[in-house]
């Protein structure tokens, strides 16, 4: 029982027991009370073992230790040590109760050894214990030979330390072997019953931030536990750097060139990339990929319970995106108190009514950046979703199949949509009846990913591939990279940060170099992006 | 002619047959639908054989038990007084007298009656702290025995022997929490007789008599279910513990307190990754324990703890350290298909037991624990539920039927000893 558990055990124990327990000496109290017992009365006798009984109270208290037991040991059971002395058991605790490291004296140990002893010369007090007297007698002197007797003794024991209680490291790896198997098991019981491919559809093209943006979500694609395919679209055909940071991935793959390069302006680049995705769609439909379509732009960041709660989606399901309307800018947008207090959640999902379907659409509020919103890709400004984005729907591959059966009459063939060059906002167009979309993720109270555009200047230049070649001969400074440049005149530098970058708006050819007053590393270059 | 007769008795009688076993099934089943058992059934194993089969018995029409009516005083008073004796792990004698009464199993009619149940509380006495004071119990229950043999003729009719009682304490009708002292009392000489019911087991000690039910501790069922979490989450511990290693209180010196054993536990392996061990109270104890792969259920003051029903109802598989200790209802239920036992000795090398036990065994292991009748019988619902504790206990009582010879006294025939035991107990209360 865990009564040790239990607060004030040791008050409940001193209340109980008379005289206390506060000091060791009590317990020579109790032993020399039981001895006393046992032993024949006399009146004057009994006079002489109250005496004796105080004195070895006294001097206990002065030792720290029972001395009432050694004492009486030593006058009562001499022949009693040998048994003890030979038997395996108490020979363990005496080899145990030295390389304890606890506080206990070598005297501690020879009062571990009496006790057990002890009990055994005690002669039986009353009728019923004397079969447990005779036990540990019995269990004394048998050991571990197996007698039919109970060898569980009551009394002090000795903790047993091995000698060197650190952990041994073959161990720890069968251990963590036997936990990976038994999580296996347990995702093969409770988790998802027939986990169904993922197919993610990402649009890309190269510039600057590419590496950076796909590095991030390459390595979140790469924990997800289900079987996965990455169908990447690049605008302006693809490129090695693109190809071989694929390979690299481990994943499997389609990249997908799609002819027309992304444009500068944020809403024409918002067009590209829908037109885009519905490419991507349409290989799927072409190659009859069977899966979950999730559209993962490489700018947005995904949690792994997005990948969990996709894999209920019927046909198709919507799931909360946070939207960061990231500025960049030192300066944020100046919004006035009572706009902040209307503020909704920076949140793009489902709504639903209290009995759990869909009711309407969150959608993110533009209207506290109207007016100072980025228009061009690396502006520094905050750049905003427009209307729904598509990162927040779930489709099922099926849906997109010219022929699947179970397919829902109130989806589009997707022949059908986008045939006449009109523009595809949101997946919402996909479908005859936007209300029969599927709410996920706690329906929308859980937000699954993160919308987010960073980017920087859209003719920024960066090392082809991210590696840097042996330099070229002439060295150039840099007109057109994306942070402002290091001179020693650096409050002027920020302030005429944002005055340069409005100037430098479109390409131009190179101005008189400025005088660098920075030494330039050796290996530093400046060449084109691709 | 014969044959032609012969068959339809028999027909007749397999159709009752299936009738009752469907009728049987349909009891027993509760609220599980038919999806939920298909679905149980394939990560659970049901333990198969004489031995698990037992759980499913339903003990209604087996056997027939009358409550003997005592006054207040013995019980429903003492509940009254202090209500902490609901929510202790000895409420068990509590809630076993509420099932009883509302059971199919009762009878008014004493004549009729296989066992009789006195429910008389003797772990009701608190101190401050909660913890149950053992000194008035035996004069608890001594009068509570002098009450019924004076006022119905069944007890002295076979001295108590087809009479049962709950003593939930540390070391049963021994009535006290120090194994020495407790070992010296023995067991009430006026319950010699009688079947008890006790959550104490340890083999040839003195305070388990031979014929005794063993039972798990009360854990409160609500408490634990409100602390489910979702079965996906994946076992991240290798071996949970949360609990005293060493009774600074009680045991200064150390080598008392679990013989040893949770103080070897403590030096050998406080240092080792695997053993997530120490003696902190966490809110999310019932959490972890689901996420854990084993938990340690080391003997303490005494070899029982309501560690084990943790382990069982959170599916972590159970490393039981206690010599001897005899496990609830181990005639029903095959403990060592589901736990792990290690012996005090081998403290020392528990990491090397558990890391190299076969995967398969830890695997089966835990799809056993899985099975929910396994957990039902743990436990002690309020409302009772069909397979749990209290249907146990009864299934117990029940094989134990008939009473065998002997039960049953010749007139004058007196076996118990009333003047037995130490003076203290013989003080009216």
């Amino acid at each position: 029982m865990m009564k040790s558990l239990l607060p004030h055990s040791g008050l409940r124990r001193s209340s109980v027991v008379t005289g206390g327990r506060s000091s060791a000496g009590a317990g020579a109290d109790g032993a020399a009370a039981d001895v006393s017992g046992a032993g024949p009365r006399a009146p004057a006798s009994s006079t002489f073992w109250f005496l004796l009984h105080a004195l070895c109270c006294l001097i206990s208290l002065f030792l720290g230790f029972r001395f009432s037991r050694l004492l009486f040991f030593m006058l009562f059971s001499t022949t009693a040590l040998y048994h003890s002395a030979t038997t395996s058991s108490s020979a363990a605790v005496l080899r145990a109760t030295t390389t304890t490291t606890t506080t206990t004296t070598t005297t501690t140990t020879t009062t571990n050894t009496f006790t057990l002893s002890f009990n055994a010369a005690n002669p039986p007090p009353s009728s019923l214990s004397n079969r447990t007297a005779l036990e540990t007698a019995a269990a004394i002197k048998a050991g571990t030979s197996g007698n039919p007797q109970s060898h569980v003794v009551v009394g002090r024991h000795g903790i047993r330390i091995r000698p060197w209680p650190h952990p041994d490291p073959v161990e720890v790896m069968r251990a963590h072997r036997i936990m990976e198997r038994v999580q296996e098991e347990q995702r093969r019981w409770y988790g998802v019953k027939e986990p169904r491919q993922v197919l993610v559809v990402t649009p890309t093209y190269s510039r600057a931030f590419q590496a950076l943006h796909l590095t991030g979500l390459l390595h979140t694609l790469r924990n997800v536990p289900y079987p996965l395919t990455w169908i990447v679209v690049e605008a302006g055909g693809t490129t090695n750097a693109t190809a071989a940071m694929l390979s690299r991935s481990g994943l499997t793959f389609v990249h997908i060139p799609f002819p027309d390069r992304m444009p500068t302006d944020w809403a024409d680049r918002h067009a590209t990339e829908n037109r885009m995705r519905l490419h991507a769609l349409r290989v799927i439909r072409e190659r009859k990929m069977d899966g979950v379509v999730v559209f993962a732009d490489d700018s947005n960041v995904h949690t792994m319970e997005l990948f969990d709660e996709v894999q209920k989606v019927q046909w198709m399901g919507a799931v909360s995106v946070g939207i960061l309307a990231h500025t960049g800018a030192a300066e944020q947008p100046r919004l006035s108190e009572e706009d902040k207090q209307n503020m909704p959640l920076p949140v793009q999902g489902p709504a639903c009514n209290s009995s759990g379907h869909l009711a309407g659409w969150h959608t993110f509020n533009s209207l506290p950046f109207a007016g100072k919103a980025a228009t061009v890709v690396g502006e520094a400004a905050p750049v905003l979703p427009r209307g729904l984005e598509w990162a927040g729907f779930v489709l099922n591959s099926r849906m997109l199949w010219k022929d699947a059966e179970g397919k829902p009459d109130w989806a589009k063939d997707l022949d059908a949509v986008g045939e006449n060059g009109e523009e595809i906002e949101n997946p919402l167009t996909l479908l005859n009846d936007p209300s029969s979309v599927e709410p996920l993720g706690n329906c929308g109270k859980k937000v699954l990913l993160w919308w987010l555009r960073v980017e920087a200047r859209a003719d920024s230049k960066f090392p082809k591939g991210w590696v840097i070649d042996p330099p070229l001969e002439n060295v150039i400074p840099a007109k057109r990279t994306p942070w402002p440049e290091t001179t020693t005149e650096l409050p002027s530098e920020l302030l005429d940060a944002k005055q340069d970058q409005e100037d430098r708006r479109l390409s131009r050819t190179n101005k008189s170099s400025r005088p660098r007053s920075t030494t330039k590393r050796k290996g530093d270059v400046q060449e084109h992006a691709n | 002619m014969g044959s032609r007769t012969g068959w339809l008795p028999v027909a007749l009688l397999l159709l009752a047959a299936s009738v009752y076993s469907t009728q049987a099934a349909a009891a027993a089943g509760g609220g599980a639908s038919v999806d939920a058992e298909h679905a149980v059934q394939q990560h659970s194993e049901r333990i198969s054989g004489s031995a698990g089969d037992v759980l499913e018995d339903n003990p209604v029409g087996r056997l027939k038990v009358f409550i003997y009516d005592l006054p207040r005083k013995y019980n429903k008073k003492m509940v009254t007084k202090d209500p902490r004796c609901l929510n202790h792990m000895f409420a068990a004698e509590i809630f076993m007298h509420r099932f009883l009464l509302s059971s199919a199993v009762r009878t008014l009619n004493p004549k009729e009656a296989d066992w009789f149940y006195t429910p008389v509380y003797t772990t009701c006495d608190l101190t401050p702290a909660g913890l149950p004071l053992p000194f008035k119990s035996p004069r608890v229950m001594r009068s509570a025995i002098q009450y019924i043999s004076n006022k119905w003729p069944y007890w002295n009719r076979t001295d108590g022997a087809d009479h049962f009682f709950v003593v939930p304490h540390d070391f049963a009708a021994c009535f006290h929490y120090q194994e020495e002292k407790a070992i010296e009392r023995g067991i009430l000489p006026l319950l010699r007789r009688a079947t008890l019911v006790q959550t104490f087991g340890q083999e040839n000690h003195v305070c388990l008599k031979e014929g005794s039910i063993i039972i798990p501790p009360f854990a409160p069922p609500q408490k634990m279910q409100a602390h489910l979490i979702s079965p996906d989450t994946p076992r991240s511990i290798f071996v949970y513990f949360r609990g005293l290693f060493y009774d600074t209180g009680n045991d200064p010196e150390g080598g008392y307190y679990a013989r040893g054993a949770r103080a070897s536990l403590w030096e050998n392996f406080k240092s080792n990754p695997l053993f997530d061990i120490s003696t902190d109270h966490p809110a999310t104890y019932y959490e972890d324990m689901q996420r854990a792969v084993f938990c340690l259920c080391p003997l303490g003051w005494a070899p029982w703890s309501p560690r084990l029903v943790e382990a069982v109802v959170f599916g972590c598989i159970p490393v039981i350290i206690a010599d001897d200790i005899v496990l609830p209802f181990a005639d029903a239920i095959p403990w060592e298909e589901i736990g792990v036992f290690v012996e005090e000795k081998d403290v020392p090398k528990l990491d090397t037991i558990l890391t190299s036990m076969p995967i398969d065994d830890i695997l089966r292991k835990q799809r056993l624990l899985a099975n929910p009748s396994m957990k039902q019988a743990m436990l002690f619902p309020q409302p009772a539920q069909p397979r749990d504790a209290f249907h146990q206990i009864l299934n117990g009582l029940a094989r134990k039927l008939p009473h065998p010879e002997g039960t049953y006294l010749q007139p004058g025939d007196k076996r118990l000893n009333w003047t037995a035991g130490p003076v203290g107990d013989l003080k009216p209360w």
